[in-house]
Parts: structure tokens; sequence; C-alpha cells
């Protein structure tokens, strides 16, 4: 791989992250004026004068946005204006919840979605096959908070088997769990599924049958490897979709996340604390796109040696 | 089969031709139109008339209370009466009258938010194929940035911020997804500019204008039909999930999310206040997923 190849991502993941933050800052600054909403309409005019010495709100714009930008170079993200406390902290003690509540969904979808996917593209038109994409379609049209609010109907209010809402316990993860893979699940089966077909429609997949090999090694050695690479794009999305699903789920079980301290602080209008959120997932998202970027040339050796004649 | 019938000489059908054509004729039909795919019609077609004729067909205002009859069951459950067919909320709203409404103004906004989204893309996909250069630079700079962050956030970012006002709401409904056309109009109008039929209108002297309007979009609207389809149930999700979390529709207007927002509430004491607008919303999107599959199977060109 090259350097100027490497560079040239790498400047397109700044500027897209630099972009988001600039949209972000003027959006959240230009909607209204932050003293207002957080000290309400009936306050005095000093406080009001207080309140905006004290944040710089009194400053131009553009000056507000150079030390804005100056200050994330500095890793300083701005103070909750709820409870005064550095932004990045708040937000970073509910990253380990989020964090584990994605990684279990992420092997859970992993672990339903892709074998479901070869299975019905092996056995492509079986019953099998033709139920796994009916479920599919069910899976993902779903919207996730009914189904997280049917689960919490069926096995707390009806069965009494599982809790509400809350983390503390395994029993905690298994409906938020089920609501956000299921949707994933789906996108995952349906992807796989086509991506094996592609591949079991190749040339070389006729080759290799025709010089005698077993079925289960040509599946195994030439068909898998292939199908692999296309399911690698759609991680990316999957990271997003993750994301947005966890803000949803999150509120429906009250699990302590980023996702549920993001809709409140949005209702709360706490604007340093949406801005560093809004931050992290930015560049989760582009640090995942290089990411995907990169191991798709590292993975696939015609782009690979594309790159290396070039 | 198609070229089959056409090479063979008139009146040399066997006796038995009719009978065995109506069947064929029969399955052939559902071939192109499997039973799911009507049956998702169907209710896509109830939905629109539903939301069309919701003033008329709702027995009750989707705001009138009843205190005296809050909370009431069902008609199919123990405790349910005729008055209100699918019960009352915890105000003593008809759950039935909420409900037809609600889906009115869900559709109604994910219609809106579609139309905005598609006349968007492909109006600033033509322009950044047409202008190239800083112009096209722009616009796939702002394509990258929205495809960089799930609409969700942007949307939670933007609605809180703002205030949620109905217009603006359906501004952003609009705004998600434009991209997606963007990017299809914008490729395609690109390739089909070197194709002949450009080349030849606009040597004859043709606006630009009238070249992308009259000849290029025909040419390339079955792909935006298709992303159309594809995008609906998206939309009618997203207008959903914010109405749900409070932040979309606000009452006391009422959509199907929002309905379930506050249903949740009511879980253990009255769950069809909850559910019903969810089976609605899930059945819908449903029938709209099965729906664009089959269009996209048909219209596009590359799957054929």
């Amino acid at each position: 791989m090259s350097t100027a190849y490497l560079l040239q991502k790498l400047t397109r993941a700044l500027l897209t992250i630099w972009i988001i933050v600039t949209f972000v800052f003027f959006i959240l600054r230009l909607s209204g004026d932050p003293a207002m909403q957080v000290l309400g309409p009936d306050v005095e005019t000093e406080t009001l004068e207080a309140f905006r010495e004290a944040w710089g709100l009194n400053k131009p714009l553009w000056t507000q946005y150079l030390v804005y930008l100056g200050n994330i170079f500095q890793g300083d993200l701005g103070v909750s204006y709820l409870d005064g406390r550095d932004a990045f902290e708040v937000v970073a003690e509910r990253f380990p919840k989020t964090v584990s509540l994605m990684l279990v969904t992420a092997v859970v979808t992993f672990a339903i979605g892709i074998p479901a996917g070869i299975y019905s593209a092996l056995h492509r038109n079986t019953f099998i096959d033709r139920f796994t994409m009916t479920v599919s379609v069910m899976g993902f049209s779903a919207p996730n908070f009914f189904l997280g609010i049917l689960l919490i109907l069926l096995f707390s209010v009806t069965w009494r088997m599982l809790p509400t809402g809350g983390s503390e316990t395994a029993w905690h993860y298994v409906m938020p769990v089920i609501t956000m893979a299921t949707a994933e699940a789906a996108v995952f089966a349906r992807f796989t599924r086509s991506a094996m077909l592609d591949v079991l429609n190749q040339p070389y997949i006729r080759t290799a049958i025709a010089k005698g090999l077993p079925w289960s090694k040509v599946v195994r050695e030439h068909a898998l490897p292939n199908a692999a690479i296309p399911t690698v794009t759609i991680t990316g999305f999957f990271v997003g979709t993750l994301i947005a699903g966890g803000v949803i789920t999150e509120n429906v079980f009250s699990w302590p996340g980023v996702g549920r301290l993001f809709v409140d602080s949005v209702a709360n209008r706490d604007l340093a604390v949406v801005q560093v959120i809004v931050f992290l997932i930015a560049c989760s998202m582009v640090t995942t796109n290089l990411i995907i970027d990169l191991a798709y040339g590292w993975l696939d050796p015609r782009i690979r040696d594309l790159r290396a004649e070039n | 089969m198609a070229e089959n019938t056409r090479i063979e000489p008139t009146g040399a059908a066997p006796a038995d031709r009719p009978k065995d054509d109506s069947r064929k004729h029969l399955s052939r039909f559902f071939e192109r139109f499997p039973p799911l795919v009507i049956m998702a019609g169907l209710w896509l077609l109830a939905m629109i008339v539903i939301a069309i004729l919701a003033t008329q067909l709702a027995p009750y205002d989707y705001a009138a209370m009843d205190l005296y009859s809050r909370l009431q069951p069902p008609i199919w459950l123990e405790g349910g009466k005729w008055n209100h067919l699918f019960g009352t909320d915890d105000l003593g709203r008809d759950v039935l009258s909420r409900l037809i409404f609600s889906i009115r103004m869900s559709l109604l906004v994910a219609f809106l938010g579609t139309i905005i989204g598609a006349v968007l893309g492909t109006s600033v996909g033509f322009m950044a194929a047409h202008f190239r250069g800083v112009v096209d630079d722009f616009v796939m700079m702002c394509i990258d940035f929205q495809a960089s962050l799930p609409f969700m956030v942007i949307a939670l970012a933007v609605l809180a911020f703002f205030g949620n006002s109905l217009f603006l709401f359906i501004a952003l409904m609009g705004i998600y997804g434009w991209e997606r056309y963007a990017r299809i109009t914008r490729g395609l109008a690109l390739s089909a500019s070197t194709h002949g039929y450009a080349v030849a209108v606009s040597t004859l002297g043709a606006t630009p204008l009238r070249i992308y309007g009259r000849h290029i979009l025909p040419n390339i609207s079955s792909a935006l039909i298709v992303n159309m389809t594809l995008n609906f149930p998206g939309t009618v999700l997203m207008e959903t999930s914010l109405s749900f979390l409070g932040l979309g529709i606000q009452p006391p207007l009422t959509s199907l999310g929002n309905m379930l927002g506050f249903g949740r509430d009511y879980l253990t004491t009255a769950w069809w206040i909850a559910v019903l607008p969810g089976m609605t919303i899930f059945f819908a999107t449903l029938a709209m997923c099965l729906l664009g599959d089959w269009v996209r199977d048909r219209l596009d060109p590359t799957l054929k």
C-alpha cells in the first residue's frame, strides 16, 4: 500500500471530522441563545450577561469558533451547562456501558446473520432459504422501538422473566441485544446470501467443480473467502446503524449509556455534551470507514495488485 | 416463451388451447405479481385511503377526551365496549380515531419528506454534473458529510436545538436520503451527457434545463423511482423513531411514533395504546419493503 494512498485517505478522514465539528458548532450556536435556553426566559439581565461572559458567548461567532477549535486541539471539549463538569468526562463515564452493549450485539449479529446467509445461499430456493429470507425481511422492517416494547410486554409484563431496564446483570442484556441484533442480523443474512450467490456464479467456482474438488472444499476454499470481501464493506454501515439503533434501544430499556445521555442532553439543551457526543460518533464512524477502506484494499488481492502496479 | 408463441403460425393452436391459456395467464399473472406483493399493495392502498378519508372515517376527533372512560380496553378484550372499538388511552381519547389520524400524519410526513428529498437530491445531482469543478467538489463533500454520520444523530442535534416545528421536521425528513438521489443522479447524468442523444439536443441549441429536464431525467427516472421506493420505509421509520423519542411530531398533533412513545408508559395496564400503532408501523414498513424489492427487481436494469 502506497504512502500517497494512505495520506489521501487520512486527509479525507480529517477533513470530514473538521466539517462535522464545524457543522455542529454553527447549528448549535445559530439555533438560539444558549444563555436564554439554560437560564429560562424570566431571568435578570445581569445574570444573563454574567452567564454569557463566563461561557464566552458575548464574543463574535468567529472568535467563539476559533476558540472552540483551539480547545478541541488541546483536548478541551467544553463543560456541561447542566452540572458544570467536564463534558467529555460526563460522556466518558457512560461509554463502557454503550460499548459493551454494542459488542455483545455485534457478536450476536455476526453469529446469526452470516451463517444464515451462507446457508441460504448454499440451499437456494429451498424452503429454509425462503423462510430465512422472509424472517429477514420482517426483521429489518420491524421498528426497533416497537420490537423492544413487545419484548418488554411479553418477557417483563406478562411472564415476569426479565428486567425492563437497567444494566446490572447479564439478564439485563438479553432484551436490548435482541432488539438491536434482529434488524442487523437480518441485513447481514441478506447481504451475505447475495454476496455468496454472486461468488457461486463465478467461472472460477465452475472451474473448481470441474477439476473435481469436493463441494465442501469448493465452498470453504473458493467461495467463502471471496464472499467475505464485499461483506466487509457493510461493516461501516453496520457501525452507523448500531449507533442509531443504540440511541433508541437505550431509551426503551433505560440503559445508562451514551445514547440515553444524548437524548437527555438534547432535551435539556446541554450544548457541550451534545457536541462531545456528535464529535465522538463522527470520529468513530470516520475511523471505521478508514479502517474498512484500508482493509478492503488489503483483503482483495485484485485491488492489492492493482495498487502495487501503480 | 413469448417468442415461441409469436412464431407459431395462426390457426395451428391445439383444441385445448383456451383453457390451458387461461391457466397459464393466471400463473403468469402470479409470477409477475406474487400474492405477497399484492397483499402488500392492498395494505398500502388501504392506508392511503384511510389517510385521505381520515376525517370521514374517524368516529371521534383525535383530541376529544372522555375522562369517564379512560383506559377502556378494545372490543375483543373483557370490558371492551362498542363505543370505542380499539379502546381508549389515558385521557379517554379514542385509540381508533387517533390511529387513523396518526396514519395520515405519518404518511403525509414521509410522503412530503420523500418528495423533498427526491427533488432536492436530483437537482443537486444535476448541478454537480453540469457545473463540475468546485460545485461538484462541494456537493461531494456534503454527500460525504451526510454519509459519515447516522442521520438519526444529525436529526437529533438539529431538532433539539432549533425546536420542534412541524415545518422544520418535514424539511429534515426531506434532507434524510437526499444524498442518495444526488449521487445516483450525478453519476447517471455524467454518463448520459456523453451519450449521443444528449450531445445531439445540446448541439441543436437546447438549454441545459431542457436537456436535463426533458431528455436526461426521463432516461434515469427508473433508477430514481427504485431509490424512492427503497427510501420511503426508511423515512417512515425515521419519523416514527424521532416521534417515539419525543423529538418529532409534537402533541397535540399525533403520529404513529408519538402514540407508541406515550403508550409505552401504560404497558402494564393498557398495552393496546402502544401495540396497535406499533403493529401499524410494522406492517406498513414490511409492505413497503416487499413492494420496494419488487419494484427494484422489475425496474432496475442492472439486475437483469
